[in-house]
């Protein structure tokens, strides 16, 4: 992923407005095929102007956006449109469509036809997740995260190459959020979309990017980079700011507890794992309890597997009495235990790697080219 | 001499039933012709700011102006024809027609029009597929008001001829005989209630978008 060629070229991209303000400063970037390019920064970065200029929402004041290697501003700009997915802020859907109608509006525009049209939103409308009952719903029917969903759904209705998402997930709550950003990661998976991301959350930024570009206010594009590479080698005090006093956990969610050893449970100690028959943790055993041992209260465990990431690993590491965390398979039987030094040495290693990580780019130009393909 | 002569209504309903026709036929298509004229007119004074205070101020001077005089003026260029009634009454309806149109389009949520220019609509697929049904509730309204305010003016149209159930008036005013007045002050309110219903109706039918709405607003005041 996010290894393509670039689909998306801005060229020395400037946005200025009429009043002196500059919108967008002097943009060279490329967003490349099948991979999700964030843009993320503080209100009024340009982040917004940046994204509309792709679909021509927006036209630059100077420079040259490039789509497939042809310049967009010699393209029809309802024809563009057409060929790009667009999810804007709240959804943004028709109120006075049904949902299923809503899916099918580009479909219509292109004029493929009702009934085609329509058996294509159905198709959608599953895809993302949403029962067949609500096809014949009206917006204000549905809960923020439906909506949210019909609208990645309308975006994806005539299959465009690229989507471009504003904010999406911005005005749900965060549960609602996570569900819908591990929904975009899965639809991601299978349809391989070029997409262009905005938001102002640096964790969903991290969460969802192959690749992030940070702004700065005035329209500056500060560093774009690869989550890793950017959360280890920050460009600048700004991105490091931008990034939280916490950046070098985030950067232990990007990475798993694979690699990292793992040895049998203790057999002696304060502290026994107690598994089920069939090999589940249940919990620890303090065995300097007083009483009988076998009605002695658990203290919890949550069992780990090697997709989770090693912040997972470090947070339960600390919660646990022992310090270790119980280590499982796919079907939930323990596989082993890891101590907290071995996940601290893992971490380490982590930031280490990512910290000399070659990747091509030279480390955190200020004026960031962007293209690390 | 105040007294109805209830006899008279049903000896003379077939002309009660043709003046009431009469009526309509001047009334609706002066609201008709409003609305062919207002919806466009309201369109540019949505889209040029520059035109919106020009067209609005020019439909409110029309509406200011008396209505037998409106006719008076109309007379040499339209003669002793429905046709001066209806023209008469369709400027009548032009004020408050491109009024709500206007705010009807105003009202439209920006965020549902940047999604329908942005997925590639043009900016008249745009109008008639978005803004205008999101502006027909308030379209709808003024329709109402410009309906039931032409059925009521009609009658001052039966000074060149054409004042349908306003003819009663006269006829009353001329013999000294109040029934007729009492009828076609009856029947045209009836007009007005038949004719607003139909409207109410339409409007149900045209916005099924709001009817779960409604339903939901009250469900939730309920609770």
């Amino acid at each position: 992923m996010g290894k393509g060629l670039p689909v998306i070229e801005f060229e020395s991209v400037s946005k200025h407005y009429p009043n002196g303000t500059t919108a967008v400063d002097d943009l060279t970037l490329t967003m490349p095929e099948g991979g999700i390019t964030v843009l993320v920064g503080t209100s009024g970065c340009g982040k917004t102007t940046t994204l509309r200029m792709i679909n021509r929402m927006v036209d630059p004041s100077s420079g040259r956006i490039k789509l497939n290697g042809k310049d967009i501003s010699a393209t029809d700009r309802a024809e563009l449109r057409r060929g790009i997915g667009y999810v804007i802020q709240q959804a943004g859907l028709f109120p006075h469509r049904t949902v299923l109608d809503n899916i099918a509006t580009v479909p219509l525009v292109l004029g493929w036809g009702r009934r085609k049209a329509r058996a294509r939103a159905e198709e959608l409308l599953e895809r993302v997740g949403l029962q067949p009952d609500a096809a014949k719903r009206y917006p204000h029917q549905l809960s923020g995260g439906q909506q949210q969903r019909v609208g990645v759904a309308r975006a994806l209705a005539a299959d465009p190459p690229v989507l471009l998402m504003d904010e999406p997930f911005s005005a749900v709550d965060p549960v609602v959020r996570a569900h819908l950003q591990d929904e975009l990661l899965r639809l991601q998976d299978e349809l391989q979309k070029t997409i262009v991301f905005v938001t102002h959350d640096i964790d969903e930024a991290v969460r969802l990017g192959d690749r992030i570009a940070i702004f700065r206010t005035g329209g500056q594009l500060v560093q774009c980079a690869t989550p890793a590479e950017l959360l280890a080698r920050p460009a600048d005090a700004f991105v490091a700011d931008f990034l939280g006093a916490e950046r070098g956990l985030k950067l232990l969610s990007l990475s798993t507890l694979a690699g990292v050893e793992q040895g049998p449970a203790p057999e002696s100690g304060r502290w026994r794992l107690v598994t089920s028959g069939d090999g589940r943790p249940q919990g620890w055993r303090d065995t300097t309890a007083d009483g009988d041992s076998a009605g002695a209260d658990l203290v919890p465990v949550r069992p780990l597997s090697d997709g989770d990431s090693l912040l997972a690993a470090l947070n339960e590491a600390v919660a646990s009495p022992s310090g270790l965390i119980a280590r499982v398979d796919a079907d939930g039987k323990l596989t082993g235990v890891t101590s907290r030094d071995a996940i601290h040495d893992a971490a380490g290693h982590e930031h280490a790697r990512a910290a000399k990580a070659d990747g091509g780019a030279a480390p955190a130009k200020t004026d960031a080219e962007g293209v690390i393909a | 001499m105040n007294s109805v002569d209830w006899g008279w209504i049903p000896d003379h309903a077939r002309d009660l039933t043709i003046l009431a026709l009469d009526h309509m036929a001047t009334a609706g298509p002066a609201v008709l012709f409003g609305l062919l004229i207002a919806v466009p007119l309201a369109v540019v004074a949505h889209r040029v700011r520059a035109l919106r205070g020009l067209l609005l101020g020019i439909s409110s001077i029309l509406y200011t102006i008396p209505s037998l005089a409106l006719f008076v003026l109309l007379l040499p260029i339209t003669g002793l024809t429905r046709t001066t009634a209806i023209v008469g009454l369709t400027a009548y309806t032009l004020c408050v027609l491109i009024r709500n149109t206007v705010e009807g389009l105003d009202a439209v949520p920006a965020h549902a029009r940047e999604a329908s220019v942005a997925m590639g609509s043009s900016r008249t697929r745009t109008l008639l597929t978005v803004e205008l049904p999101l502006a027909l509730p308030v379209i709808m309204a003024g329709v109402r008001v410009a309906t039931v305010m032409s059925i009521s003016l009609v009658s001052v149209a039966s000074y060149i001829g054409y004042g349908g159930l306003g003819q009663l008036f006269t006829d009353g005013f001329q013999r000294n005989f109040t029934t007729p007045v009492w009828a076609g002050v009856a029947l045209t309110l009836l007009l007005a209630l038949v004719a607003d219903a139909l409207l109410v109706a339409i409007q149900w039918l045209c916005t099924p978008w709001q009817r779960g709405h409604a339903a939901r607003t009250s469900a939730g005041k309920a609770a």
